[in-house]
């Protein structure tokens, strides 16, 4: 275990030396949701019944975990790159712990996260969106948004390093930003069709964001909504601990056995 | 004495589908010697050495490296590889005193800075230290990915296909690390498709086609296996079919043409067949000779014949 962390940690540090290196990637993928907020929130948000104050408080925590979501594709897209340049045979081929490669790149991405984070919540207080909440729920808002991610990063690390190439990988990790569409990140789930409405709410993106909305007291759990949208907090820590749970023994053991 | 054998192979197969990329390889490396393992694109050779480095697990057979059991033992034998090829390289993103910084923390190296320096300077790195990896020339890449296996001083270093891709002088600056290495008594397994680099480098060639080797031992073995090569230069192409019909009495082999040069040539393993007696033969069935030689056949030579192959890789 102490092999796990020491490896782990020099990974962590890889990936970040390397984002620290060619910040662009990075900067681009995290000012990306600030733009939505601000395209949604007043573009679409002019459209909507509810008033624009109102939705752009509804579309933050939507928008952030939305965002959380994308861990699928820039894992996926990171994993792929990384197993199809080759250092990740040379890692292979080094006495460090097995799992220390994809739990290096889950643990910065996480980091990179965090930090996009403040920037977006800056703009989401300049529209009008507000901690109504705790402190305490606040906080519990964040790790949870966080834990979700770091579910995220691990599902895309499995399919980053199932994929035949880089090419395949970024094709279908843009298909992910279709996720938060049917779920209640951008509009509430109550008025679709029933199936569609269960469909959306076992959605994982809507545990999290009715969970954030709760925690940030920005709208209360809706009424007669799927299990994880109704108790929505047990609902998100339920999903993420599945999501680890499966993806990340699988991840692990995918990159340890290597071959393509 | 007895030979110690830092990589010994037995019967190793690989499939790939239906693909059966390595099918018994039987390979011996002694420790301290540089082998070269040599065959054309497809032969194998890569599979081997992923099986060899345990980026593969084999689906028959089995393997020592430096003591170690390639399968159970898989953490200790990559405790004393090192292994540089087109897929074991370095991160393009990070500049290659990262790199190196990092794999010295991998591999538990004390002082992990020192370290990183110290082999920069050893491949005439320091300048470029800073810079990402991505922005290096190919023959600067190269030796950044020899330096990343040797930050251990492993006891055997795999190098696939070292200098594929290399002009001439980044080819000699690996060619010189190699032999730096072998003086320090590492075991160096390296893969080439150059008949030169395996000539110039390696103590034992093992010849790899069709996923086995084929033929294994020193260069000079090899040559010796298939024989002297006469060539005889006549002055007019009118003589060529003549002086071909002494050389296959001589020789038994199937002569060989050059029409352009008016030469023709044959292999020999008759060790009474000296180059004198030859011209006497020639000159008594009155072939026009302008000139007539005998030399070790190339490894290129050897490569033709013992792999069937109808022209050599390179």
């Amino acid at each position: 275990m102490s092999a796990l962390a020491y490896d782990g940690t020099a990974m962590l540090g890889r990936q970040l030396r390397r984002v620290r290196n060619n910040p662009a990637l990075a900067i681009l993928t995290q000012t990306m949701p600030i733009t939505m907020l601000l395209f949604f929130g007043y573009v679409f948000g002019s459209a909507l019944a509810m008033p624009g104050d109102v939705y752009r408080s509804y579309l933050v925590p939507g928008l952030l975990v939305a965002t959380a979501a994308n861990g699928i594709m820039t894992g996926m897209f990171q994993a792929a790159q990384d197993s199809h340049r080759g250092v990740t045979d040379r890692f292979r081929t080094l006495p460090m712990s097995r799992a220390a490669v994809p739990l290096g790149q889950a643990s910065a991405d996480l980091v990179v996260t965090a930090a996009g984070t403040v920037p977006f919540l800056l703009v989401g207080l300049a529209v009008g969106w507000r901690i109504e909440g705790s402190a305490l729920q606040a906080t519990a808002a964040v790790g949870l948004l966080l834990l979700f991610r770091f579910a995220c990063a691990w599902v895309g690390i499995l399919l980053g390093l199932a994929s035949r190439s880089e090419e395949a990988a970024g094709q279908l990790g843009s298909a992910t930003f279709m996720l938060p569409l049917l779920s209640n990140a951008y509009i509430p789930t109550d008025r679709l069709p029933g199936w569609l409405r269960t469909l959306a709410e076992w959605n994982p993106i809507s545990a999290v964001t009715t969970a954030l909305r709760y925690l940030f007291g920005n709208s209360p759990v809706p009424e007669g909504a799927a299990w994880p949208v109704a108790h929505p907090i047990a609902g998100s820590l339920a999903w993420c601990a599945t999501l680890i749970a499966v993806f990340a023994p699988l991840a692990v053991r995918r990159y340890a056995r290597g071959e393509r | 004495m007895t030979t110690t054998y830092a990589v010994l192979s037995e019967g190793l197969e690989k499939r790939f589908g239906a693909v059966h990329a390595v099918r018994g390889l039987d390979l011996a490396v002694a420790e301290g010697t540089v082998c070269g393992v040599l065959g054309p694109n497809g032969a194998g050779k890569t599979t081997a050495v992923r099986l060899l480095t345990t980026l593969l697990r084999p689906d028959a057979g089995s393997a020592r490296i430096a003591g170690h059991d390639l399968v159970r033992e898989a953490s200790a034998v990559r405790r004393r590889i090192g292994v540089t090829g087109q897929y074991a390289s370095v991160d393009g993103d990070l500049t290659g005193r990262q790199n190196l910084r990092l794999f010295a923390r991998l591999h538990r190296v004390r002082g992990p800075a020192e370290r990183a320096d110290e082999l920069l300077d050893r491949f005439g790195l320091t300048e470029a230290a800073d810079r990402p990896a991505s922005t290096y020339s190919g023959g600067m890449r190269r030796r950044l990915d020899l330096a990343a296996s040797l930050i251990r001083r492993p006891d055997v270093l795999f190098l696939d296909e070292p200098t594929t891709g290399l002009d001439p002088a980044s080819r000699n600056r690996i060619w010189d690390a190699v032999r730096d290495l072998k003086r320090e008594g590492t075991t160096v397994l390296l893969t080439t498709q150059y008949l030169e680099e395996a000539d110039q480098l390696a103590d034992d060639i093992a010849l790899v086609d069709r996923g086995r080797v084929a033929h294994s031992g020193s260069p000079a073995q090899l040559k010796a296996l298939i024989g002297t090569y006469a060539e005889v230069v006549v002055a007019h192409a009118d003589a060529l079919a003549k002086a071909a019909a002494v050389l296959d009495q001589l020789t038994g082999a199937e002569p060989s043409f050059e029409p352009e040069r008016n030469a023709v040539g044959a292999v020999t393993g008759d060790p009474t067949l000296t180059l004198p007696r030859l011209v006497r033969e020639l000159d008594a069935a009155g072939v026009p000779l302008l000139d007539a030689s005998m030399r070790p056949p190339t490894l290129e030579d050897v490569f033709l014949r013992l792999t069937d192959r109808k022209e050599a890789v390179a």
